[in-house]
């Protein structure tokens, strides 16, 4: 065998955040692991979501499976996930124009579920949150919470590094290696360099959302899945500080959840053809019927400052009994092919959702450690994840250090710690990112570029949408690795790829703001040149 | 789309209009001299974020804000910046110290100590009692307190000038301030000259309390509040009357304008069109037509004019500098508008005597080039800063107006209007 070629025990495809959690199950497990991503972590619906650590309250009454894993599951990350998640508890408000005997088969449906559902009275749920709307008529209080999906898989991701994984960003693959029914690695095509490598495993695990049914067609098997797409805005500043709900039948647009500074309404939902998946822009209709029922929520939202809209795709898998696909499960789906297809060394982990990614890995992993006979428990439930151990009280408590252990959790020591004046200096008003944060991640989580930046640290996720803070992350990263000439290339697409989310929601303020920013970035450094140049992802 | 929807982005004190240009921290007096100071974007809209998301992120910096407002002057999108910070620091009160209290209190310690003035005066100038406040109390060593007057400028009005008011046919109310009641009655006794001279009565309001600029900056909100509203109930009174409501200082009107909504909840909705400054109320009525000034033939004085913060937030001093043009011996010079520094109680603290200084350096070396007698301004704490920091006297643009005035004439002028 060629000596240039490595061999792994496992290959994890995807980095999102069931790919990145099951690479670092498998590296505790003691296994030799290789994580590959297309893109950049979290490219897909894993940085596309609400950001919402469900109580599960919401699948109680339509599937109490889902919300038993969910309640389980909010409870394991609030301790092992401590530094990504915020306590924020959430509503379920019954509107005037909903069916109040509703609530009671929720409350019910969330006891069975072993999720803890009080009554309480519209009044107290008002002084709670103040901006829900005012004509409620009945609200229960449950265990909702928020978590940021960037934070969680680059944790995932970066301690599977300190138990021996590695992984590569920018690495697509192009096709698998099968010999005699058996998956014995991948192909993957370099984006940075335009080489293509070759990788061999044992077990090869596929877990690329609504890609992997693109994976499993390469390894020549049909795994069924229903595209569905979701958009969602984001708003330019918090209005509540707990989740709010509709108490009724899931539907469109009927969640609010504050993340970190801002607060994002969503979703639709809407079955789309999978030959449209990569495309992300969020239509007027979907921007119209999120803000209509947004308002019922919290009718500030007619008047607040609206950041940017996207869009992510569900997996959602069909059951194997069922090919007309019918029949779709939000549950975990781990597939073994070689009992299911007799493809051996193939493992497809989809279905389930965000918060349940730690179920899913150990599933994933589990089946695994089967097939390389190895015996060791899974310990992700117990074992904080980086960021999340015990907190233990900084020297510095500058708005910049604080608002960075919300990012970072205990790992900010190294952040906080500076000993030259500039890495105090901000890069990112907006998000206060200093420089010594861009450092920090360019040293440890792998940033590549400026959108890669933005997912690590926030920067020119704030108001200002990158108007000032994007010249300044590219000069950080200049003295940091790269060349100039790359960096003006970065700086265009980075500003490119802002716009796209700005421009459905680009009226009034936002509009303003973007012509401050072309005028910036057009006018006074004079990246036009680059125009119709394709984006980085 | 429904009805209304995302037609107007609201937020509070505008703070999501900003589009970060980050103007304001370039007009912003104290990042210009102290680079601990994160500015007022990032002090105000930026942090703002923040400090929904969690009280915790309110950051101790923000005391550095002078209150200036030059800010929300500088702001193209409308941005109340000194408002978000200065809310924020409501919402983050600390106790106040012995010192900040006495600071605050004008009205309490004004009163106390006129009655004692020659002992005060004298006991405030001694070497011995600047140490004992630099050092005890935190009060820099540099500065001195205005002395204060042996008789307030309410008990003159009451003994010398209540009586003849009523015998004018129209009349005015005064809101003297702290100021000229326990430091510079003269003030006072200029505005009534003028005033009477154009045929206007001038009478003390019912009840008059200090604005609460000094205990907002002191962080002393709930008297600062009821203050506000035994001011406003006393000037409600007089408007019922017809009266307007003038005064002399500059962020007295401020206050009672501006502040008393966006800080202190007061309501003025029904007073603040009928409170103004002076100069501004004068120079109306002459543009109107409806009084006429005549000013001394042997009057000669160069003067350079000094635009108080917060008469630039109020876009007012072109009232005071078009009143002063009038006068024929009148040599009027503009500086440039920019902080002295003193911002009111702010530069009488030791720990920002420097910064204080720093932020006035430029404005006194213009001063110093502008080769003038006198220095004229609306606000009697940038009087104290000039004063002390270039030794070139101050005075309000009311008292040099009493001193060019000619009495006579001008009565004459008015007598039939």
């Amino acid at each position: 065998m060629d000596p240039n070629i490595k061999e792994y025990d496992v290959i994890v495809i995807g980095g999102g955040i069931t790919g990145a959690g099951t690479a670092r199950d498998c590296a505790m497990r003691g296994l030799k692991v290789l994580l590959l991503e297309r893109f950049d972590y979290s490219y897909g619906a894993t940085g596309r979501n609400h950001g919402l650590l469900h109580s599960g309250a919401r699948y109680a009454v339509t599937d109490k499976e889902s919300a038993t894993e969910c309640i389980q599951e909010n409870m394991t990350l609030r301790k092992v996930a401590r530094h990504c998640v915020e306590e924020t508890d959430g509503l379920f408000i019954t509107l005037p124009e909903d069916d109040l005997d509703y609530q009671k088969t929720f409350v019910e449906a969330c006891q069975a579920a072993g999720i803890r559902a009080d009554i309480i009275d519209p009044a107290e749920a008002k002084r709670l949150e103040p901006s829900v709307n005012p004509s409620l008529i009945g609200a229960v209080r449950i265990p909702d919470a928020s978590i940021d999906p960037f934070r969680l898989t680059m944790a995932n991701v970066y301690d599977a590094q300190l138990h021996g994984a590695e992984a590569l960003t920018y690495h697509e693959v192009t096709d698998l290696i099968i010999n005699q029914n058996r998956v014995e690695g991948v192909r993957a095509l370099d984006h940075h360099t335009g080489i293509n490598k070759e990788f061999r495993a044992k077990v090869t695990i596929n877990a690329c959302g609504i890609w992997g049914t693109l994976i499993a067609q390469k390894a020549g098997v049909t795994v069924n899945m229903f595209p569905a797409r979701g958009a969602l805005l984001i708003f330019g500043h918090r209005v509540n500080n707990m989740v709010i709900n509709r108490c009724r039948k899931p539907a469109n647009a009927d969640i609010l959840v504050p993340d970190d500074t801002v607060c994002v309404i969503g979703t639709t939902s809407d079955r789309v053809p999978m030959e449209t998946v990569d495309d992300m822009r969020v239509t007027p209709q979907e921007v119209e019927v999120l803000l209509r029922e947004g308002e019922k929520l919290a009718p500030a939202l007619a008047t607040t400052r609206i950041l940017r809209a996207y869009a992510g795709v569900r997996p959602l898998v069909a059951a194997d009994n069922d090919p007309s696909g019918r029949s779709i499960s939000r549950g975990i789906v781990c597939l073994d092919h070689e009992t299911r297809d007799g493809l051996a060394g193939f493992i497809t982990i989809t279905g389930g959702k965000m918060m349940t990614y730690r179920l899913m890995a150990e599933d994933a992993t589990n089946l695994a450690c089967k097939k390389l006979n190895v015996d060791k428990q899974c310990e992700t439930a117990t074992t904080p994840l980086p960021g999340s151990e015990a907190p233990e009280q900084l020297s510095k408590k500058t708005v910049a250090v604080m608002a960075a252990e919300g990012r970072h959790g205990t790992l900010t020591k190294a952040i906080a710690e500076t000993t030259d004046v500039v890495d105090d200096a901000l890069v990112c008003e907006c998000e206060h990112v200093s420089v010594s944060e861009v450092n920090y991640a360019m040293d440890n989580l792998h940033v590549k570029n400026l959108v890669t930046l933005r997912r690590r640290t926030r920067v020119g996720m704030g108001t200002c949408q990158g108007e000032l803070c994007a010249t300044r992350a590219a000069s950080a990263m200049c003295r940091k690795q790269e060349q100039a000439a790359d960096v003006k290339a970065d700086l265009a697409s980075f500003i490119n790829e802002r716009w796209k989310g700005v421009q459905p929601v680009g009226w009034g303020d936002n509009m303003a703001e973007a012509q401050l920013t072309a005028t910036i970035y057009e006018g006074l450094c004079g990246l036009n040149q680059y125009a119709g140049k394709e984006d980085l992802k | 789309m429904a009805d209304q929807m995302q037609l107007n982005n609201i937020s509070e004190n505008n703070f999501e209009q900003c589009l970060k240009c980050s103007i304001c921290t370039v007009y912003c007096p104290v990042s210009a001299v102290n680079p601990a100071y994160p500015g007022p974007k990032q002090s105000g809209p930026d942090g703002e974020r923040y400090r929904l998301k969690d009280p915790k992120f309110f950051n101790e910096a923000l005391k550095m804000c002078l209150n200036c407002k030059r800010c929300e002057v500088a702001c193209p999108s409308g941005v109340n910046v000194g408002d978000i910070i200065q809310k924020a620091r409501m919402n983050n009160p600390h106790k106040p110290k012995l010192r900040d209290m006495m600071l605050a209190n004008t009205d309490f310690v004004g009163s106390m100590a006129t009655m004692v003035a020659p002992i005060t005066n004298f006991a405030l100038g001694l070497g011995v009692s600047k140490a004992v406040l630099h050092s005890v109390m935190k009060i820099d060593k540099h500065r001195t307190f205005p002395a204060y007057a042996s008789q307030k400028f309410e008990t003159w009005f009451k003994k010398n000038a209540a009586a003849d008011q009523d015998k004018y046919s129209k009349h005015v109310s005064y809101f003297h301030g702290c100021y000229v009641n326990y430091n510079f009655p003269q003030l006072g006794k200029d505005l009534v000259k003028i005033m009477n001279a154009c045929g206007y009565g001038v009478h003390l309001l019912d009840k008059e309390k200090c604005c609460g600029t000094a205990l907002i900056a002191n962080g002393m909100y709930d008297q600062a509040k009821r203050q506000g509203e035994t001011n406003m109930e006393s000037m409600r009174s007089a408007i019922a009357k017809g009266r307007t409501v003038v005064t002399t200082s500059s962020t007295c009107t401020f206050t009672m304008r501006d502040e008393y909504t966006h800080l202190l909840e007061v309501d003025n909705h029904d007073v603040r069109d009928h409170l103004t400054l002076a100069t501004r109320f004068l120079f109306q009525l002459l543009d109107d037509g409806k009084i006429k000034l005549a000013f001394r033939d042997d009057y000669k004085k160069r003067v350079a004019y000094h635009t108080a913060c917060h008469m630039e937030r109020m876009g007012w001093a072109i009232y005071s500098t078009s009143l002063l043009k009038m006068i024929p011996g009148l040599d009027l010079v503009m500086l440039e508008s920019q902080c002295c520094g003193i911002s009111g109680t702010y530069g009488f603290k030791r720990e920002n005597y420097e910064t204080s200084q720093k932020i006035g350096d430029s404005l006194f070396n213009a001063i110093a080039e502008a080769d003038v007698e006198a220095v004229t301004t609306d606000c009697e704490t940038c009087k104290w800063q000039i004063e002390m920091s270039t030794g070139t006297p101050v005075l309000n643009p009311i008292s040099i107006i009493a001193d060019a005035l000619d009495v006579e004439k001008t009565i004459e002028l008015n007598k039939n209007r």
